[in-house]
């Protein structure tokens, strides 16, 4: 099996589709390969959201545990998907436990080294918004639907 | 002499029940010296429990098994709950099948992408059954099924023989779930995102809450596929069943008559409209 | 006479293309409720109750409402004295037709055990007939309307159907226009044209109050033919039409009516339906007056032993919340819907359904409206609002 570059990988991964050779160098450039074991944490709540994950193989659940209940999912991931977007606002801590359902493969992103080259290039960082706002937006909708709990009894 | 009159139920009786969730029951039943008249996927039947009411039950069993009636029910009102409490035995009016199904004959030699939430996926099971009876006459054949959580699946142990088969695609998703859950969490439009079909040549069965159906179906659109290749039941109040009654209409349509099966283009410029 | 002995010997059911009218007097029309009643029929026809002319069983001509007329505005109903005796110089009451061809409630069936044996035992119609008297042009067309609902489709309705078959119209042309009528806008009136087996057309000649007959049935011509007449004069038949053209001209009200299907469907969202939901009471006597409304429930019921069980089915109103209740709540819960719902289907979403109009501009439901909400009227706002969407 040929082994690809890392640059190979985030052009390829769908999230990154269309973005140009430069900026492409800028992304990989706070870019780094990880591999995550059945069970591991991605991230726990509460810790610093140092960086987001491009899901390249193996699903992540999201989770959220309360006093006296056990873990609740309430989202998985996939190939293909992004994990975590607390690192773009302050005060960069982490909502809910990222734990991998399966052998996770990953690119991290460093949310630093990305914020900075946003700050210092604003149309890499609109390139950048114009790939989180739609994630977020849609993101916001499943949760609206969630919420509704459209299949459970009306009161 | 006229046609029998369909306002009159039949007599039918219990053969069987099982749970299938904490309010949701399937009853087999049968029905006194009628022959098999078949029924075709996506039609219900109006079901009576006597001296309590009358409510409108899709099937849900395999309609090439026209002697046994399967029906899916959710205890959730009077009817409803006494239907459910039936036992073994126990005779109940039927009146039916009525309706428009699912449009078997246009999905011959496409791709078909059902799309379920909730108690919808019952209405496409008689589908699932015609597609996996016949599965050399469609394309790929998928099922994203959304539940509640995984205690509110319906047909557990069949989705779970189906899931081991090479000719349908299968995935299921809860919208939450205990942290030993492995499968998938989210709504269903998160599953149609990531399921790859030609837009150009499927064809999508929807059925679900109203507003499941419409994110769902805002999904299939940016997906790439087309208003006239989508289908969705509908769910009204029913008391004749027989377009006769003027409970079920929706905009100019009759659910019990027209549908409840309706071509998505037919009917969007009513779907989004508050309390049409 | 000899016209009518031609007419008689043609083959029965064969439609006579010729319009052959006679003149009979008022006592021929008491000898024609005799002839119905002689046949079997029950006799329907208008009569005064309660302050108002309402369809009852009527054995005389005196049981009519002679010398009465209708004062109708958007809810107001008055009955007043006329300065002549005519016999139908009013417009249409509270009452159409359909409470005895599509009754107000119909038992449908029972449940009849017999140890381990359960059955259902249809509940019969009533086999006697109906012969309607005075039935008006507006009235025949909701009728023909009902016929299309009710018998049209797949699943005919045994219980309108078993009413509906035998029963015998006598039509009269109105000579009086009420201040809520519209048909001559619905192209329903106010000349009676089909769907009757006699019709009249009342006029005042020499010898007092006359009617203008004619048979629109082989039924009708056998009863006519019963009667004592006499072969219509150029100058009764001329009498006759200048009262259908004078009703015409004195219509209360008017609606264009060609665009309704259009206009009502690209204005779902219109801002006049707010308007109309402040003063609508969703009370429902809309619905109940309308002669074509034709929507009903069912009720489940058994003894306390629970040994029998049976089904009955009675009108039901759109404008009631139980109407589109599905489980967690009602479609249309607001007032603004249910009005919608109503005008809508009546104007608009019928021609889809049936195609034909559901409404027949008898002006029922504006006269009888607590608080005299105008259909014509709404329409007029929708359309004058010069809706730009379409």
């Amino acid at each position: 099996m040929k082994i690809r570059s890392l640059e190979q990988i985030v052009a390829e991964h769908r999230f990154f589709t269309g973005l140009g050779d430069e900026h492409c160098k800028l992304v990989c450039g706070c870019a780094r390969n990880m591999l995550f074991e059945p069970g591991e944490y991605l991230f726990r709540e509460g810790a610093l959201a140092d960086r987001f994950f491009l899901l390249r193989h193996g699903r992540v659940a999201l989770e959220l545990t309360a006093p006296g209940r056990k873990a609740m999912t309430f989202r998985t991931l996939r190939e293909g998907e992004i994990v975590g977007v607390s690192w773009l606002i302050p005060p960069y801590r982490w909502t809910y436990d990222a734990r991998a359902l399966e052998q996770v493969r990953a690119v991290a992103m460093d949310a630093e080294c990305l914020r900075q080259k946003c700050d210092a290039d604003h149309h890499f960082g609109y390139e950048m918004m114009k790939r989180f706002v739609p994630l977020l937006v849609e993101w916001l909708h499943a949760t609206q639907l969630q919420i509704l709990d459209v299949y459970g009894t009306p009161a | 002499m006229h046609a029998p009159d369909a306002m009159l139920p039949r007599i039918a009786r219990i053969r069987r029940r099982r749970r299938e969730s904490a309010q949701v029951w399937t009853l087999d039943i049968e029905a006194d010296g009628t022959e098999a008249s078949g029924f075709a996927p996506g039609q219900f039947n109006m079901l009576t429990v006597f001296g309590v009411g009358e409510v409108p039950i899709s099937l849900s069993g395999d309609p090439a098994r026209g002697t046994q009636l399967v029906h899916t029910i959710r205890a959730v009102g009077p009817v409803s709950e006494a239907l459910v409490q039936l036992k073994p035995g126990k005779e109940l009016g039927l009146r039916g099948p009525f309706g428009v199904g699912w449009p078997m004959a246009e999905a011959a030699g496409r791709d078909v992408l059902l799309v379920a939430g909730g108690l919808g996926l019952a209405p496409l099971r008689p589908a699932l059954y015609r597609l996996l009876a016949g599965r050399h006459r469609f394309g790929r054949v998928r099922l994203l099924y959304g539940a509640r959580g995984p205690e509110d699946m319906l047909f557990r142990r069949e989705l779970a023989s189906w899931q081991r088969r090479a000719d349908i695609d299968i995935e299921i998703t809860v919208d939450h779930a205990p942290s030993g859950w492995t499968g998938h969490v989210g709504v269903v439009p998160t599953l149609i995102e990531h399921a790859a079909f030609d837009p150009g040549n499927s064809i999508a069965l929807v059925c679900g809450p109203e507003i499941m159906m419409r994110f769902a179906i805002d999904a299939l659109r940016r997906a790439g596929m087309a208003d006239a290749a989508i289908y969705l039941s509908t769910e009204r109040n029913m008391k004749c069943a027989i377009g006769q009654c003027g409970h079920c209409q929706f905009g100019p349509t009759f659910v019990c008559r027209d549908g409840p099966v309706f071509r998505y283009d037919r009917l969007r410029t009513f779907l989004g409209l508050k309390e049409i | 006479m000899s016209l009518w002995m031609t007419r008689l010997s043609q083959p029965p059911g064969k439609r006579h293309t010729m319009v052959e009218k006679v003149t009979v007097t008022v006592d021929a029309l008491q000898a024609l409720l005799d002839q119905l009643k002689g046949r079997g029929y029950r006799v329907i026809g208008p009569t005064v109750r309660d302050q108002t002319i309402v369809y009852d069983e009527i054995d005389s001509l005196a049981e009519l409402p002679r010398g009465w007329t209708d004062e109708q505005e958007g809810g107001h109903y008055r009955l007043v004295r006329r300065e002549d005796d005519a016999l139908f110089g009013f417009a249409v009451g509270p009452h159409s037709w359909k409470k005895f061809l599509h009754a107000p409630i119909v038992e449908l069936w029972k449940v009849v055990r017999n140890g381990e044996d359960v059955s259902i035992v249809a509940e019969s119609p009533p086999d006697q007939r109906f012969a309607f008297i005075g039935v008006r042009a507006c009235e025949l067309h909701a009728i023909a309307i009902q016929d299309r609902v009710l018998l049209g489709g797949q699943y005919p309705d045994s219980h309108y159907r078993a009413r509906r078959e035998g029963a015998f119209f006598v039509a009269i042309n109105c000579g009086e226009a009420g201040g809520t009528c519209f048909c001559q806008s619905m192209n329903t009136g106010p000349a009676v044209e089909s769907g009757y087996d006699i019709s009249l057309t009342e006029i005042v000649t020499e010898s007092g109050r006359s009617f203008v007959t004619e048979a629109g049935s082989e039924a009708g011509l056998q009863v006519l033919a019963a009667l004592p007449r006499r072969p219509a004069m150029d100058e009764e038949i001329a009498q006759a039409k200048a009262v259908i053209s004078r009703t015409a001209a004195a219509m209360g009200r008017q609606m264009r009516s060609d665009d309704l299907r259009e206009l009502l469907e690209r204005n779902l969202d219109h801002p006049r339906w707010d308007d109309v939901a402040k003063r609508c009471l969703t009370c429902g006597n809309c619905t109940m007056v309308c002669p074509t409304c034709f929507c009903t429930s069912v009720e489940d019921s058994s003894d306390l032993a629970g040994e029998t069980a049976s089904r009955s089915r009675r009108w039901d109103s759109c404008f009631t919340m139980d109407f589109s209740y599905i489980h967690g709540g009602s479609v249309r819960a607001s007032a603004r819907s249910r009005y919608r719902q109503w005008m809508t289907h009546k104007l608009a979403f019928w021609v889809d359904q049936f195609g034909t109009s559901g409404c027949v501009g008898c002006g029922r439901c504006i006269t009888w409206c607590p608080v005299g909400i105008d259909i014509t009227e709404e329409v007029r706002a929708i359309r004058d609002s010069g809706s730009t969407e379409g």
